[in-house]
């Protein structure tokens, strides 16, 4: 099953992925622009870019556990995975920046420095823009070992992007917390401490 | 009481439906050339400032917080329907003359009823210009007659989980609570509404009767009432015992006094568009001419 699966996979074009997974962000502003997402138009769309993009996200992360847990190989779509969610990521800022606080620059200053949710938000942000600009062959060569340690800024950043999900609504709700422990999960996988988890697997056992 | 206050907003400030009709072609219009940049100085022309436009009916009613029907903006309009709003009474007690469980058709009787074009702010920030429908909280109050001891007046909101979903979550005290210092409840602006848009209020509006305090914050304005309690000490209420530290009591809007996670400088208006710029918010939701004196002397970010 397994098998036939990784076959097909490496049989799906990267092109594939990035149309596939860029549609439903243009669909969302196509229907913006024609005054068909209701009421908050602008809150809507950042919402559903940030959201798309804390998704592909959390994809990135899974290609390893998945590969390690169920021998799923989704390694060459990863860099896509990543890059498109780079590319969400963007598009939700500048939903922002152009369209929620179009002019109001002063505002949206004193907000990246003051509110909480928008200065983690912006860090993950930032975080991000040296993995997309490495996200190449190229710079995988020239990095070497570096590449690897430099593309861990990948789990702050989700970190950081589930927090910042939480920190937004009025209370809070159970999306963003279940985007958080998916983040939490994907990254406690990756504790260099295997022992300790067999340690809880064996006692849970009995 | 002799004060009088003045209504901004009037008839003449609706949109004529033309006009907004008008607008949705131009953004249609515009959306094949992708000319994101020029539309807002386009819809923005002429001598039709929209600033004080009546928000469309159909956003008003379909971007709702109603938490008794579940946290999403549509989940309101979408569940609300099941509602029982007819057969309706209100318990009016505590500190009144006269104490009792009335039908709100009989209430209906006693009051005068008018229309009221408030503005309406939301402290997520966004707001809304609203056609009300409704009598004085004040008349009601001297109709049950305010005992002298009687300092806040306490409502709280249909407790129904058979028909209110979002109320099988025991993440709130239900039921729902608000409530106001005498003095902002006997203000004339304090309207109890039964209806909006020359219509019967919608359930998601909270029907059949709903408290709607226009200088705060949206979450005072308590919906769906069933009862009235005026008492000697400040009553909890809900927002409140859910994050002390970022909902307050009063909760007056205030551009200067940030919610502690965002600012409250500006709002966006619903229903504005893809390209609508955010407008500065206005202290006391810009009635403050009519409201300052309620609050003179204190600490508007200590009582916020």
């Amino acid at each position: 099953m397994i098998a036939r699966l990784n076959t097909a996979l490496r049989r799906v074009p990267v092109w594939l992925v990035w149309i596939v997974a860029l549609a439903p962000g243009l669909w969302v502003f196509w229907r913006g622009l024609n005054g068909a997402l209701g009421a908050d138009p602008v809150r809507t769309l950042e919402l559903a870019l940030g959201e798309k993009g804390l998704q592909l996200l959390i994809l990135s992360l899974m290609v390893t556990p998945l590969r390690r847990l169920a021998g799923l190989n989704l390694l060459r779509l990863r860099r896509a995975f990543g890059l498109l969610a780079f590319t969400y990521i963007a598009a939700h800022l500048a939903a922002w920046l152009f369209l929620d606080m179009a002019g109001l620059w002063d505002q949206a200053l004193r907000d990246i420095a003051k509110r909480p949710f928008i200065t983690i938000g912006m860090t993950a942000f930032v975080l991000m823009l040296p993995l997309a600009l490495t996200s190449n062959t190229a710079s995988i060569r020239r990095l070497g070992a570096r590449w690897r340690a430099l593309h861990r800024l990948a789990y702050a950043a989700a970190l950081l992007g589930g927090i910042h999900f939480v920190l937004i609504g009025k209370t809070l709700t159970a999306r963003p917390l279940i985007y958080l422990a998916l983040i939490a999960l994907l990254l406690a996988l990756r504790l260099p401490a295997p022992g300790l988890f067999r340690a809880g697997a064996a006692k849970s056992l009995r | 009481m002799t004060y009088k206050f003045r209504i901004s907003l009037t008839d003449k400030d609706v949109t004529p439906e033309e006009i907004f009709l008008a607008r949705r072609r131009i953004i249609a219009s515009a959306t094949a050339a992708l000319a994101a940049s020029a539309l807002p100085s386009i819809a923005r022309a002429g001598k039709h400032d929209t600033s004080g436009d009546v928000t469309p009916e159909e956003y008003a009613t379909s971007y709702n917080n109603f938490i008794e029907f579940g946290a999403g903006k549509s989940t309101p309009s979408e569940r609300a329907g099941k509602l029982t709003v007819k057969p309706w009474s209100v318990q009016i007690g505590g500190l009144v003359e006269r104490p009792g469980d009335y039908n709100l058709e009989d209430i209906l009787k006693a009051m005068r009823v008018e229309e009221r074009i408030y503005r309406f702010r939301c402290v997520e920030a966004w707001s809304m210009v609203v056609p009300w429908r409704g009598f004085m909280l004040a008349d009601l109050l001297k109709w049950a007659g305010v005992k002298p001891q009687a300092k806040y007046v306490a409502f709280e909101t249909l407790y129904r989980p058979s028909e209110m979903p979002g109320q099988k979550s025991s993440r709130v005290d239900w039921p729902y609570r608000e409530g106001l210092r005498l003095d902002e409840a006997m203000h004339p602006l304090t309207l109890m509404a039964t209806g909006m848009y020359g219509k019967p209020l919608p359930k998601q509006s909270g029907a059949p009767l709903r408290l709607v305090v226009p200088w705060k914050y949206g979450f005072k304005s308590i919906k769906s009432v069933v009862r009235i309690t005026l008492t000697e000490h400040q009553p909890k209420t809900t927002w409140n015992e859910l994050v002390p530290e970022e909902y307050g009591f009063y909760a007056n809007v205030n551009p200067d006094v940030s919610h502690p996670r965002w600012s409250q400088a500006t709002e966006r208006r619903l229903g504005g568009g893809f390209f609508s710029r955010r407008k500065r918010t206005r202290l006391f939701n810009g009635y403050a001419d009519d409201v300052a004196r309620l609050y003179e002397g204190m600490d508007l970010r200590k009582f916020y």
